[in-house]
């Protein structure tokens, strides 16, 4: 039962970042802040000292560690913040569970939990909401948004999120 | 009797200590009944709530009840006015406090905020939920009705619905003591121009005040308040 799987090694890959904006995104490669390492079960893992600017996108679990600005749609996906994670920006997901903190829209498809010590500061949209005690959140929770419906513009001045440069400008490292 | 079955009677016994603890805090409510019941429904209401977050009650409210939930936690505010000595603030800090526009809340649960508020920073909240609550909507506010006990370490209250008449008073640390109790006609007078739809006067030494914000016609500014059912 509690054998670990040692199958699955960590892979060297390149890191998950490198913005045009000059902000760089060192990963040291190991096994607890590298910048994207494959885990058991297809889990991602952007390690706690990887900073990306931009858009990303995914089509697998992934797991921040790390500070993501910008936007993260990971639509058919479990997305987990860390307990280090620091997201800034827009989320889009199947499922999302905040360890860390989140400062931002979040629209999932099935779930949103926010476990203790977690922290949203946005809107969510998700027609299943979690919120231990010891979470903290502020903002506005819709749980009836009908499938189709476009999903909740970004909080205005009051989110204080970063002006996110246009998509064109931002690096966009996609993690496939 | 083997020592396991002496554990298994213990064990029996803390399970109900804990159960009877529970139980104890939960107390019946009979102005939630009235606001739920009153909540206009037949398109998605917008609540304001203005305690802690608490996870079942997001559940409630969003899930079962059908609401958008804006969790707008005062209490948090009041404990950083407290801990930077900064409570004559509080006025001005709630004139800029509420971003959304005049007369687009449905409903409002206050649960017992106005308890830990001066008379002017209750003034100027009690104005602001005034302007964001549309014609009709509800607010629920309950208050204390006895005087504050100096000796008791100060809480302020998570309310958790149990159900539609039955609510979990949750207590946790409060950096701010509950102030002088606001007699009946003081209530009244705070929230004008809402008008007094119920007022339940509880054991618990406290008054559970539903208000309604009357509906403005083109003959007269309001309307007489809607009876709630």
């Amino acid at each position: 039962m509690w054998k670990r799987d040692e199958s699955v090694k960590p892979t060297n890959v390149q890191p998950a970042s490198g913005g045009s904006d000059g902000r760089s995104s060192g990963t040291s490669g190991s096994a607890q802040s590298g910048g994207r390492q494959l885990t058991g079960g297809d889990v991602v893992n952007i390690g706690k000292s990887v900073v990306i600017k931009g858009e990303l996108n995914g089509s697998e679990d992934l797991t921040i560690e790390g500070q993501v600005e910008g936007k993260i749609e990971l639509k058919d996906h479990v997305l987990t913040i860390g307990a280090n994670g620091k997201i800034e920006a827009q989320v889009f997901a199947k499922m999302l569970i905040v360890l860390g903190e989140v400062n931002g829209n979040i629209v999932a498809s099935e779930k949103v939990e926010i476990r203790d010590g977690g922290s949203v500061d946005g809107d969510i949209v998700s027609p299943r909401v979690a919120i231990a005690e010891g979470a903290h959140f502020r903002g506005s929770v819709d749980m009836q948004r009908k499938s189709g419906q476009p999903p909740v513009a970004p909080r205005p001045a009051a989110q204080a999120s970063p002006q996110t440069p246009p998509a064109a400008q931002v690096a966009r490292p996609a993690i496939r | 009797m083997g020592l396991s079955d002496l554990f298994a009677r213990l064990r029996k016994d803390d399970d109900v200590t804990a159960t009877s603890e529970a139980d104890e805090l939960i107390k019946p409510t009979r102005a939630l009944t009235r606001f739920l019941a009153g909540l206009d429904t037949s398109q998605q209401p917008i609540l304001l709530d203005l305690g802690p977050v608490v996870g079942s009650n997001v559940t409630f409210f969003g899930g079962e009840v059908g609401c958008k939930l804006l969790i707008e936690d005062l209490s948090k505010d009041i404990d950083q006015h407290v801990s930077q000595s900064k409570v004559a603030d509080l006025p001005d800090f709630f004139e800029g406090r509420f971003p959304q526009e005049s007369e687009t809340i449905s409903g409002i649960l206050c649960w017992d905020i106005f308890d830990y508020l001066d008379r002017a920073a209750a003034d100027q909240l009690a104005r602001q939920l005034t302007r964001v609550l549309e014609p009709g909507g509800l607010l629920l506010a309950f208050f204390s009705t006895a005087d504050p006990q100096s000796t008791i370490r100060p809480t302020y209250t998570r309310h958790v619905v149990v159900d539609r008449s039955h609510l979990e008073y949750r207590p946790y640390k409060a950096a701010r003591a509950k102030q002088r109790p606001l007699l009946n006609r003081d209530i009244q007078r705070l929230f004008e121009p809402l008008k007094v739809t119920e007022n339940f006067l509880l054991k618990t030494h406290q008054r559970e005040v539903l208000f309604r914000k009357p509906v403005k016609t083109s003959g007269a500014p309001f309307e007489s308040p809607l009876a709630v059912r």
